[in-house]
């Protein structure tokens, strides 16, 4: 497989052809899950719907299951691995490490992601994303999970050869940029999470073939909640990375400091996992200081490195519009960004909700006692669409409309609906997680067939508030799948129908990366400016929320039952 | 220095913070620090803290030790299923068996009294939430959870299983009375 690398005229990134190939197999797959999970969403929302209660309560329950194993880990994880290629192959200009390889990995995540949706659609293994024992799904249904994860493993691997190829071919010099330093966060969870993964679905494998006996269901919750919480740590890292991405490439923003933006990373990779621990809060069996110490002291060192980046971020594009005149007031430069760009849309709207709908939710949630008052309920469907819908799916859409020109060499069908697409997608799903989150509140359950206990002699009449809640759920619900339909239609559609754009300038060598010129800023420790004060502004919103929020919970627990 | 090209300093740890990124470091580490110093001040004086006092067992250990309860202190049957109503005296030890797809006994209680609350599931896991106060805790199998609880408002409870466990999820519902 001999390389060649082309220079894309309309962004300048070279891509080598083994490396482009791989990335639009895998976005491609990424994007098919994506649809089949959005079908299914359908029949998860109208279901949901109390006035329209669509599905039988079997074929809900299977839909459930499908749809998140299809969005949280086949749509999510098969665009991850494309964007791993792109920020080694890609950004560092060197080769593909081993693409023979990285063909059997992909092979291998599709075969397993059919078998696992075959499986599901079989009946027999609705048990949920998260598949508790003794609750036993078919074999398939671990084996096609298991084949994925091995074929992402191999992925993982992949990325890291190609790093080692273009320190070696000296594409570049010095560190590596930002993005890839962030996608390098990334894959070191994912490796951790994977490992997890296995460990605990092969023995849950071996007793669904009768080989094994017995899996404790607290170990298995253990165990499971490494890989389970971990993956969704991976999407954190990758949006993250896109988000410094698109800030780079929309505004030629610098990261403020890379000192500050790495430094939140290294965070990650020490405490993200640990936060895993708050899924057994309202658990039996852990201490109350494991708990305490696994969600605050490591939990929050990672809210640090999230709050971190969520200033970083935007301060960049501050200081990079800032620097382009837009300067009057606070905030000209937030104004005068080119909000009709879907690609910049996209991030933004991506990065306020996963900020203020996800980030403060999760942290209430991730608190001990606090957990209490939401475990289980809708509300965390709620802040999980926030953090994954809003703050990875919107991001990998956003990058698909930059990548449709370069990568895929075509021209965007239909930009003006384009440029609609981030905001209804964006906007409802706010709305959904908002509502979600109001009738988890009022105590409604997560994955829970018939609200009203329908012919029950001990029916629970949900207060009116959680059944327009869950009405309003279904809307917004509706609003959202529309979004994603005209992400689905666009990229599909550009691919198909697209006018084909040049190629570009060809050769058989990678042109490395020139060195930049050092910036004058003195080398020294020390602060400069403030020379974001729009973001910072934002930041203390941010913060004033997110307290408030946190301490009406507090007050909201301490007029229930006495526990002890 | 872009963020998808290397930096250009060499030195890049070396460069100066903006004083906006130190600030807001500073503030964010002292906010986390009150989060987590909430979660043990609420130990030592909240009144609403989750038990971790665990105990192996079997469903035939605590199917007989529910059944103890009945026997001494049913008051009453309820439904067609002829649910006993059982009011233990204030201070003990009280069961509640998950099981699919219902939660066994109902229980009367009386407000401001304190119950040692044994929970487990006979099958698989299932979800204690306490409706309408929102308590909502895992009910793993093969573990015994003992929450000591105190209810401070009479009223009709209801426990709604909110782990999903089957076709019959929707269907599992109890109920605790407190007088």
């Amino acid at each position: 497989m001999a390389s060649i690398y082309r220079t894309c005229p309309r962004s300048g990134l070279q891509f080598e052809s083994n490396a482009e190939k791989l990335m639009i197999a895998n976005a491609v797959a990424a994007v098919v899950f994506l649809l089949i999970g959005g079908i299914l969403a359908i029949g998860v929302v109208l279901t949901r719907w109390p006035a329209v209660h669509w599905l039988e309560a079997d074929t809900f329950y299977k839909v459930l299951t499908a749809h998140g194993i299809d969005m949280l880990i086949f749509w999510i994880i098969f665009f991850e691995i494309a964007v791993l290629y792109f920020c080694s192959s890609t950004l560092l200009r060197c080769r593909l490490a081993t693409p023979k390889i990285a063909w059997l990995a992909f092979a291998l995540m599709v075969i397993g992601a059919v078998v696992n949706n075959i499986a599901v659609y079989q009946g027999g293994s609705s048990v949920m994303m998260t598949s508790y024992v003794p609750m036993m799904a078919a074999p398939s249904f671990y084996l096609g999970l298991i084949l994925f994860a091995v074929g992402a493993l191999i992925g993982c691997f992949v990325f890291f050869g190609t790093l080692v190829v273009a320190k070696r071919d000296k594409t570049y010099q010095g560190s590596v940029p930002l993005v890839t330093f962030g996608a390098i966060t990334a894959c070191i969870i994912a490796v951790f999470t994977i490992v997890s993964g296995a460990i605990i679905l092969i023995p849950t494998f071996l007793k669904s073939v009768g080989v094994i006996e017995h899996v404790d269901a607290l170990v298995y919750r253990t165990i499971w909640w490494a890989f389970g919480h971990s993956s969704q740590q991976i999407n954190v890292a990758a949006h993250i990375s896109i988000w410094y991405a698109v800030a780079a490439i929309a505004f030629g923003a610098k990261p403020m400091s890379e000192r500050v933006s790495r430094g939140a990373f290294l965070l990650y990779i020490l405490f993200l996992q640990l936060a895993s621990a708050h899924h057994l809060l309202a658990d039996p069996g852990m201490s109350t200081e494991w708990k305490v110490v696994n969600t605050s002291y490591f939990m929050y060192f990672a809210v640090l490195a999230s709050m971190i980046h969520g200033l970083t971020i935007p301060g960049a594009m501050e200081v990079a519009q800032r620097q382009k005149g837009y300067d009057k007031g606070l905030f000209e430069w937030l104004r005068r960004a080119p909000w009709g760009n879907p690609v910049f849309a996209g991030v933004f709207i991506s990065l306020i909700g996963f900020g203020f709908l996800g980030g403060i939710s999760g942290v209430m949630m991730g608190t001990e006692q606090l957990n209490m008052i939401i475990h289980n309920t809708i509300y965390v469907p709620g802040h999980f669409h926030a953090t994954v819908v809003v703050g990875t799916t919107l991001s990998f859409m956003a990058l698909t409309f930059y990548l449709i020109p370069v990568l895929f060499r075509r021209e965007m069908i239909n930009p003006k609906l384009a440029q609609w697409q981030p905001w209804l997608f964006g906007l409802s799903m706010y709305f959904f997680c908002l509502v979600m989150m109001g009738a988890g509140t009022l105590g409604v359950s997560r994955r829970h067939w018939d609200m009203a206990f329908a012919g029950n002699a001990l029916a629970y009449e949900w207060p009116g508030a959680a059944y327009l809640m869950m009405g309003l759920v279904g809307i917004a619900g509706l609003g959202a799948i529309i979004g994603g339909a005209i992400y689905i239609w666009i990229t599909v559609g550009s691919l198909l129908w697209g006018k084909r754009l040049d190629a570009g300038r060809e050769s058989r060598e990678p042109t490395p990366i020139p060195p930049t010129a050092p910036t004058l800023a003195v080398q020294s420790y020390g602060s400069l400016g403030f020379a974001a004060p729009g973001t910072f502004v934002l930041a203390i919103i941010f913060l004033v929320s997110f307290v408030l929020y946190y301490f009406i919970n507090w007050k909201y627990l301490s007029t229930l039952w006495g526990l002890s | 220095m872009s963020a998808i090209l290397p930096p250009a300093e060499r030195l890049w740890w070396k460069h100066p913070l903006d004083r906006v990124e130190g600030t807001w470091i500073a503030i964010a580490f002292v906010w986390c620090m009150v989060m987590f110093f909430m979660m043990v001040y609420w130990h030592v004086y909240g009144r609403q803290n989750l038990s971790t006092e665990t105990y192996k067992t079997t469903p035939e250990q605590f199917s007989a030790k529910a059944q103890a309860m009945v026997d001494a202190y049913t008051v009453r049957t309820e439904t067609s299923m002829q649910t006993p109503v059982v009011a233990p005296p204030a201070g003990s030890d009280i069961y509640m068996i998950a099981r699919l797809w219902n939660f066994w006994p109902i229980l009367e209680l009386e407000k401001d009294q304190t119950y040692r609350l044994h929970l487990t599931s006979m099958d698989y896991n299932h979800g204690f939430s306490l409706q309408p106060a929102n308590i909502n805790i895992q009910v793993v199998p093969g573990y015994e959870h003992v929450v000591t609880v105190t209810p401070n408002q009479s009223g009709t409870y209801s426990v709604v299983c909110n782990e999903f466990c089957g076709i019959g999820h929707h269907m599992m519902v109890g109920r605790i009375y407190v007088k």
